[in-house]
């Protein structure tokens, strides 16, 4: 009973074992579907812990949005909505590449998971890309809290529609933006950690890996992955939208 | 072998159907979400957009994440990880509007 045996790759020797008990199965595990579901459970329980980091953030975010109303509001129509929503679009589009490669796993297609795994790195990339396009606008425009920040555009807007706002309320735009760099910045951060772990992926994929019934890693990183996703689908309305039509 | 085969979930596959569904549903969502922001419904505005971020987000769990087809205990775990995310929100801002009565 060769119940130690640790999946090595496609040159392992035990790769022609039954089915029931294949060279990846753990000896602490009695079944392939119990040690799917272990694995699966534990990323779950890293994700809620992500969920409490970034829901630290939107709290801040949801009481200093409150107190200093105007300012968020003015901060936050200074954003790109046509940018920002391109940037939701192609987020989306990399999670369904991405669960397109947990099946092509799944399924044991070598070639569907290259194809997946590359085009989630690609529309990742391009993701950070138009986040740069962004993060330059908002230094262009003195927008970057601290030492170089300048409310100019905001006590004398240059959009006559735009109600100016007092110098002290225009001071905590600051706070606006502040809470959108920690926000769309480790958001970010958690991308570049998911791109390189990609890297890694496809180089493995790549040399065969992960197409011989052991998927557990594919499918953990897809989890990653989607719930990267799902912190933007929170982070743009919040950020980029809800402040369109502020209350009187 | 004489382990006894433990309680657990069948492993269930989710198609490519089911994922560009799911993905069309998430990009018909987000260009609503963005349409209805020009539109101004007062205080709905941000109660719209966060009500269809969460559909979306629920979508992704689901599907992508396929919470749908997991046993119980996952999606109990799952469930408390948001709740507990709730907790967060309703136990600080019931201090904050409890704090100054009247004054916000």
């Amino acid at each position: 009973m060769d119940s130690q045996a640790i999946a090595t790759g496609p040159a392992d020797p035990h790769q022609e074992h039954d089915e029931a008990h294949p060279a990846y199965l753990r000896h602490h595990f009695v079944t392939v579907d119990q040690q799917r579901e272990t694995a699966s459970f534990g990323m779950w329980l890293f994700l809620l812990t992500e969920i409490m980091f970034f829901g630290g953030l939107f709290m801040a975010y949801l009481l200093y949005r409150n107190w200093y109303y105007d300012a968020f509001v003015a901060g936050s129509n200074t954003l790109s909505i046509g940018l920002g929503t391109t940037n939701t679009a192609v987020l989306i589009l990399s999670s369904f590449t991405m669960a397109m490669g947990v099946y092509s796993a799944e399924i044991r297609n070598r070639k569907g998971l290259l194809t997946s795994l590359s085009l989630t790195i690609f529309l990742g990339l391009v993701f950070l890309g138009i986040k740069t396009v962004e993060y330059h606008d908002k230094y262009v425009e003195h927008h970057i809290p601290g030492a170089s920040f300048s409310v100019e555009d905001f006590v004398h807007p240059a959009d006559k529609r735009d109600v100016p706002l007092a110098p002290d309320m225009a001071q905590h735009a600051q706070l606006y933006f502040f809470l959108y760099f920690a926000m769309t910045g480790m958001h970010a951060l958690h991308m570049i950690i998911g791109i390189s772990i990609l890297f890694i992926l496809l180089y493995q994929a790549w040399h065969g890996a992960y197409v011989n019934g052991h998927t557990s890693t594919i499918d953990n990183f897809g989890l990653y992955w989607h719930f990267v996703d799902i912190v933007w689908i929170f982070l743009f309305p919040l950020l980029y939208l809800i402040s369109r039509h502020p209350l009187k | 072998m004489s382990n006894p085969v433990p309680v657990q979930h069948e492993h269930h596959i989710v198609g490519p159907k089911v994922y560009l569904l799911i993905l069309l549903a998430l990009l018909v969502l987000t260009a609503t979400t963005t349409g209805v922001a020009y539109i101004d419904m007062g205080i709905f505005n941000p109660i719209v957009a966060l009500g269809i971020g969460c559909l979306k987000a629920v979508l992704v769990i689901l599907f992508f994440m396929h919470i749908r087809y997991s046993s119980r205990v996952m999606m109990l775990t799952v469930g408390a990880g948001f709740f507990t995310f709730l907790v967060l929100i309703t136990m600080t801002l019931s201090d904050y509007i409890s704090r100054n009565w009247g004054l916000w």
